[in-house]
Order: structure tokens, then C-alpha cells, then sequence
């Protein structure tokens, strides 16, 4: 009885603290092998499928050239930036990931990154090579870089050739109230002239930046303190959801989509406009041919694109980081100039339809489509970076979902008066960090 | 189920425990043959406090700080915040506090639905299945699909059912039945509520019908010929018989039902995405929006520790007021 008891005792001591270690111990982070890294890869293709398929082949040739084998792993965009905070709180991330170029200095500001001084750069060829707009969203401003730029997007204005045809239009608008004109000539019978990714957040807060720095405003001050409902804020997000509310020409049903709808509403016909980053290769996706769709610049209030209130596209783009805590910062630099240089650059962005954030790979003929063309004109003239401050992914998520909030008041046939967006916007800014 | 009589009786302070033992001689050998048990149970106690109690005090110890994103690297830099956290969350006044307040109303009217709708379909198909007849099982089988179905594949496919322009429900009621004048709109606005609703009873009521099937099993069918003797009628015999007989069952399973209703994450997540309309703006999904959107998990946790303290209080009055109405009632 006693030997027995004595050992049921040991057992179970023994079960709790090999319970106890198993959690104390190593979970992960690449294990510090100096021939392996981790790598979390941001979703680029039309499904998590065509990542691996584009990944996995260029990862074998990295492995080929310097011996280090990468365990990647492609992450939905709804989880990346989820995936990134837990990692940070526990120190138990990859060695490098992908993020969102807009989440750069909220990330900075949590100090999980690599900083990429000068001595950092030089190891991947000097920062000259990258593109300037593309290096301005990748940290707050005056701060060291977090971040490298990976793949780089922009806004452009993509119609349905069919229905322009029909309606017998045979310029894009170049302006808001052209493009108003426009979508009202290609509403009808149940179709509609443009449309709206009404419940996706980011989308919202994408065109509220353009749409605000349009009416000569921002969302934050030089400061970098927030002023989300300054009256340029309130008359740009006014004429945004106006589209939908007041002059019609999205369909109401559009409040609700945030599941990529409005770009197979534009493959279809159902709309004959979108405003979109690089929507080229998920149109393909969906059926339509190169001939099918054009691409033209985003409408400004008037005149032509450039800076200040003629900005009409955020720089938008994918960004390659490495985590600080990283126990192989060798491999990963060796990773990060892999990914970023310019055969890389060039094969990568091919597959993704995005540009590349270096200037040399740019220049490659593959590059000058006609949708490129607009893009890469978008890029480097009138394109500006998001606030790169550390509230950014706040302002996002506060603004955006104002508007998915006035979309649905809109689609429920109430109008959108200005005083309405302002006190949502007023209701936003109270709940931005102090 | 019959094994919880008794303890939940326990529980109520109705019946007394064991007798004392009678002689001493024995009682030091009971005593040292009583701790086996509790040796064995000491892995899954360990585990039990590494898995759910750190965590909880993790989390409460969180709620007076200022764990903002520029600490989660390292906690301990976080400054101590006291009650502040706590204040920002019950100011009514302020929109934080406002948001959280019609949160809180919104997920007790919806889990009060949501519960009676869940219990009452499940209690009616379990009474109406409890006499065997052809197709009983294929029945039976057919109730419980909802329950077995992953939820993130269930959930979308009512997500596209609820959807404004090409909805399958859009198309019964307005295009096929011209029961309202447009199309309404069923994942933003106010008839979100109703789409949320359908959604989780759909996904509950077969774990309700389970239970009171199993429920059902127990009751002597003698009780029932006995009373159709006597002359009591359907409704009768439900009332007299199958509903009293069940009272512990469905002590337990409203209780149960009611816990994992206030505190659904999954259905509205995957239904209305990173921002719930505010009429189905439930609790958990609120409370996530408040920690990971604007990156303040020491609100989050604070208003999580007022959620904890909610539900425990809701389980510290429900049981011993049911077990002193069955008591009375026995």
C-alpha cells in the first residue's frame, strides 16, 4: 500500500512539472539553427495556393545558392496582423515576415522589429535602390526605417470596356464629378456605374486619406496627433460615401460587401467602374481578359494628379521585416537581399501583378503594360504614404468602420449629410488613443 | 444526467452530507485511503490551474495596466494604471464606456432569445421524437447536423443565404413570398439582430435537443400509462409528467446554454467581420474589438474581468434560486 502510494505520488509529481516544462520550453522561432529561417509570408495571389506555388520554387533556389532552408508559411491578411502582435508580446515569432506597408510604425512603435539603419542597408545594396515613395512607408517619419520595401502597389481606376462601349463612353473620367456624370450615364437596368467595397474597413479608410487629402486635410496632424474629424476629413468622407448615398451610382447592396464582390461586380458588368490597387490579375482570375478591363489614374477635384490636394492613390505595398529577436540575423539578411534583389524583384512582381519597390527591376519591359504603366505614373508622382504614425492601424479600423456604418445607413435609403459624418468622425476621434 | 441530481442538490445546501464516521480508530486510515484520490487527481489540478487560472490572472493583473502597443513587447515597463481602465469602461458618458453599455444590453436581450427560442425548439422536437416511429432515427440523425457542422463553414454559408443582392433568404421572402417591399438588408443595419439570431438558434437547439432527449430516457413510460389511465391528456402528461421530470436536465442545460450564448465569439465574427452593425454588437466580439483594433489590452482585459464577474454572479444566484424552486417543488 505505502509502495504504492509513494510511486502514484512520483507519477503524478512527475506528470505536473513535465507539464510545467512543456510550456516553459522552446516554442519555436526558427530554434536558432544558422541553416534555417522562418518566414511568414503576407497572401499576394488570388488564393493561399498560388502563393506556395510562387513561393516555393524562388525559396529552393535561395536554398541553393547559400544553404539555408526557409520553413515559410503564407498567412490570410485577416490573421497577419493578429499573428505579428502575439508573436511580439511573446518574443516567439519567425526571423522575417511580410507586413502591410501601413502598419510600419505602428509595429516600430512596439520595438518587435529589426531597425534598418544604413550599415543595414548597405548589406542588402544600399537604400538608393529602392523606390523613394516606397521607403516612405516603412516607419515614422525621421525615425530609422522597420522595415524593407517588398512589393509595391497603387490606386487606379478600372472600368469595364464592354459597358463603356454600350453606353457609348470613350474616355475614363479624369475627375469626381466627371466620374459622377459617368456612373449616372451607365446606371440603369439594375447595373450600376461604379463599384464600392462598402464593409471592408481598410478599403474605406484607403479612399477617406485620398478623399481628405483632396480637400486639403489629413487625419493627423504634423504632430502626428490625430484629427479625424477635421472638416477636410468630413467633406472628403462625405463625397466618398455620397457616391453610393446621394448620386447613386453604386448599388446599395454594396454596403454590405467586404469579401472582394465589387471586383467579380466589375468582371461581370454589374458595375462598370472600381477603384481597386492592382486589380489586374484577380480580374484574370475571374474571367476577363487583358482587352476587357482599362486602367486609368483615380480622378482628382480637378486639374491633373500630383502632390498635395492632387494626391490620388496612398502608397500601397507590401513591406519584408525581420524580427529583432531573430537567432539567425545572418540568414535573414541574406534572405531580405535575396527577396529584394532585382531578378527576385522581377519574378515575384510578374507573378503578383504588383511593382517592384526597386528601380532597377522597374525598368524591366515586363513591367510596361498598360495597367503597370498607370500604376508605376501613380506611384511615383502622386501617390502619398498613409500616416506613418504609430495610431495608423487605430485610425484605420475607427474610420473605416464609421463608414461601413454610413454605407448602411445609406443602402437603408437614409441619406449622408455632412453633420452625420462628422459625428461619427467626432465619435472616432474620442476613441483614438491619448 | 441523473448523476447531477444529486451534487447540484448539494449544491442548493438541500440534503447533508456523508454521515461522520463513527469510531476514531478508523478515521486516520479513511483519511490517508482519502488522499489517493486526490493524488491522482493532482496532474489535471495542475494543469487545470496552468491552463485556466493563469491565464485569468494574467488577465486580471493586465486590466490595471496600461498595456498599450508600445509595452507588449515587455509588460512589466507597462505603468500601473490602478482603476483606470475599469473607470474608462463604466463612463457612460464617453463613447468607450456608451459602445460597451449597448453591447451589454444588446447580448442580454439576444441571449435571452436565443436561449428561450433554442430550448423551446429543441424541448418540442425531443417531446415530439420520444415515441418511436418510422424514420425516428433519420430524424434525429437530420436535427443534430447543425450541431455537428464546423462553425466557420456553417456561419458563411448563411453569411451568403443573409447576403442583400443575390441572398438566398432575400429571394424566399421578398422575390418568391412579396413579404416586404425592397430587399432588406440582413448583415448591416437593424436586420442584423434577426440574422444573427436565426443563425445561433439554428447552431444551438440540437445540443438542446440532445440533452432533452437524453433527458427523456429517464422518465418511467409506467408514469405515462399510469396517468393515460387516469385520463390525462397530452398536454397533461406534458405538464404533469415529461416537464417536471426534466426540471434538473434543463437546470443544467439553460445554465449551459446560456453561458456559451452570451459568450459566442465564432457566429458573429465570421458573420460581420473585424465590425459588428451595432445591433449585433455582442459582447466578446466588442470586447476584442476594444483590445486588438485599437491595441489596448489593458481595456480589453478590464472590461473581460467585468464580464467574468457578470457571469459568475448570473451562475452564483441561478443555481441555488433553481435548486430551492425545485426543492420546493419536489
Amino acid at each position: 500500500m505505502r509502495l504504492f502510494r509513494t510511486t502514484a505520488l512520483a507519477a503524478a509529481t512527475t506528470l505536473a512539472l513535465s507539464a510545467l516544462a512543456a510550456c516553459g520550453g522552446d516554442g519555436g522561432s526558427g530554434g536558432g539553427d544558422a541553416k534555417t529561417i522562418t518566414y511568414w509570408a503576407s497572401n499576394q495571389g488570388a488564393d493561399l495556393s498560388v502563393d506556395k506555388k510562387v513561393l516555393a520554387p524562388e525559396l529552393a533556389k535561395f536554398e541553393q545558392q547559400t544553404g539555408i532552408h526557409v520553413k515559410y508559411e503564407v498567412v490570410p491578411w485577416s490573421d497577419l496582423l493578429k499573428r505579428i502582435l502575439a508573436a511580439a508580446t511573446s518574443g516567439q515569432g519567425p526571423d522575417v515576415l511580410n507586413i502591410g506597408n501601413t502598419w510600419s510604425a505602428s509595429l516600430q512603435a512596439t520595438g518587435a522589429l529589426q531597425e534598418w539603419d544604413d550599415a543595414s542597408f548597405a548589406k542588402i545594396g544600399g537604400k538608393d535602390r529602392f523606390l523613394a515613395s516606397s521607403l516612405s512607408a516603412t516607419g515614422a517619419a525621421g525615425k530609422t526605417p522597420a522595415a524593407v520595401p517588398l512589393y509595391s502597389l497603387a490606386y487606379a481606376l478600372y472600368y469595364n470596356k464592354k459597358r463603356f462601349a454600350d453606353a457609348g463612353i470613350d474616355k475614363p473620367p479624369a475627375t469626381w464629378s466627371e466620374l459622377v456624370a459617368t456612373g449616372k450615364k451607365l446606371t440603369k437596368d439594375g447595373k450600376y456605374g461604379l463599384a464600392i467595397e462598402g464593409a471592408n474597413n481598410s478599403e474605406n479608410a484607403h479612399h477617406a486619406f485620398v478623399f481628405a487629402k483632396q480637400h486639403g486635410g489629413d487625419f493627423f496632424d504634423a504632430a502626428g496627433k490625430p484629427t479625424l474629424d477635421s472638416q477636410a476629413a468630413v467633406e472628403g468622407v462625405t463625397q466618398y460615401v455620397n457616391l453610393l448615398a446621394g448620386d447613386k451610382i453604386a448599388a446599395p447592396g454594396n454596403a454590405e460587401y467586404m469579401q472582394n464582390e465589387s471586383v467579380r461586380d466589375l468582371a461581370t458588368g454589374k458595375a462598370a467602374m472600381l477603384l481597386w490597387q492592382a486589380a489586374g490579375t484577380a480580374l484574370k482570375a475571374r474571367g476577363m481578359k487583358e482587352d476587357d478591363y482599362g486602367v486609368a489614374p483615380v480622378p482628382v477635384q480637378s486639374g491633373a494628379p500630383g502632390q498635395g490636394a492632387q494626391v490620388n492613390s496612398m502608397v500601397a505595398g507590401i513591406n519584408i521585416a525581420m524580427f529583432k529577436n531573430t537567432k539567425n540575423k545572418d540568414g535573414a539578411f541574406q534572405f531580405v537581399k535575396f527577396m529584394t534583389s532585382d531578378a527576385e524583384q522581377k519574378t515575384l512582381n510578374t507573378a503578383y501583378g504588383s511593382l517592384p519597390s526597386v528601380k532597377a527591376a522597374q525598368e524591366d519591359p515586363a513591367f510596361n503594360t498598360p495597367e503597370r504603366s498607370v500604376l508605376r505614373k501613380a506611384l511615383a508622382e502622386s501617390a502619398a504614404p498613409l500616416p506613418q504614425v504609430a495610431a495608423e492601424s487605430q485610425f484605420e479600423d475607427l474610420v473605416g468602420a464609421a463608414m461601413k456604418e454610413l454605407f448602411a445607413q445609406a443602402a437603408a435609403g437614409k441619406p449622408v449629410t455632412a453633420d452625420d459624418v462628422r459625428k461619427r468622425l467626432q465619435k472616432a476621434q474620442q476613441q483614438m488613443p491619448k | 444526467m441523473t448523476t447531477t441530481t444529486p451534487r447540484l442538490r448539494r449544491a442548493g445546501g438541500k440534503g447533508a452530507p456523508p454521515a461522520a464516521p463513527p469510531a476514531r480508530r478508523g478515521a486516520a486510515r479513511r483519511i490517508r485511503r482519502g488522499s489517493l484520490p486526490y493524488l491522482f487527481l493532482l496532474p489535471a489540478l495542475a494543469l487545470e490551474l496552468l491552463v485556466h487560472l493563469v491565464p485569468m490572472i494574467v488577465g486580471i493583473v493586465m486590466s490595471f495596466k496600461g498595456l498599450t502597443q508600445f509595452y507588449i513587447r515587455n509588460w512589466n515597463e507597462a505603468p500601473w494604471t490602478g482603476l483606470g481602465n475599469y473607470k474608462v469602461a463604466v463612463d457612460v458618458d464617453a463613447p468607450v464606456g456608451a459602445d460597451l453599455l449597448r453591447s451589454f444590453t444588446v447580448t442580454c436581450a439576444f441571449t435571452l432569445l436565443a436561449v428561450g427560442l433554442a430550448w423551446l425548439l429543441g424541448t418540442a422536437a425531443a417531446v415530439l421524437m420520444q415515441d418511436a416511429f418510422r424514420g425516428r432515427g433519420w430524424l434525429r440523425a437530420l436535427f443534430l447536423t447543425p450541431y455537428a457542422l464546423p462553425v466557420y463553414t456553417s456561419v458563411i454559408v448563411w453569411m451568403f443565404m443573409f447576403q442583400h443582392d443575390n441572398g438566398l433568404v432575400n429571394h424566399v421572402v421578398h422575390d418568391q413570398l412579396h413579404l416586404t417591399s425592397g430587399r432588406p438588408f440582413w448583415l448591416i443595419g437593424d436586420n442584423s439582430f434577426v440574422a444573427l439570431l436565426t443563425v445561433s438558434v439554428w447552431r444551438n437547439w440540437p445540443f438542446a435537443f440532445l440533452i432533452i432527449t437524453a433527458g427523456l430516457q429517464n422518465i418511467p413510460r409506467d408514469l405515462y400509462e399510469a396517468s393515460a389511465i387516469d385520463g390525462a391528456g397530452v398536454w397533461r402528461q406534458l405538464r404533469a409528467i415529461t416537464l417536471p421530470s426534466l426540471r434538473p436536465v434543463n437546470q443544467v442545460l439553460v445554465l449551459v446554454l446560456f453561458l456559451w450564448t452570451f459568450n459566442d465569439f465564432n457566429v458573429p465574427f465570421v458573420m460581420f467581420g473585424g465590425s459588428a452593425p451595432p445591433r449585433a454588437d455582442l459582447i466578446s466580439v466588442h470586447i476584442y474589438q476594444a483590445s486588438f483594433v485599437t491595441w489596448n489590452f489593458g481595456t480589453g482585459s478590464a472590461m473581460s474581468v467585468l464580464l467574468l464577474l457578470f457571469l459568475l454572479l448570473v451562475t452564483a444566484v441561478y443555481l441555488p434560486v433553481t435548486a430551492k424552486l425545485r426543492g420546493r417543488d419536489a
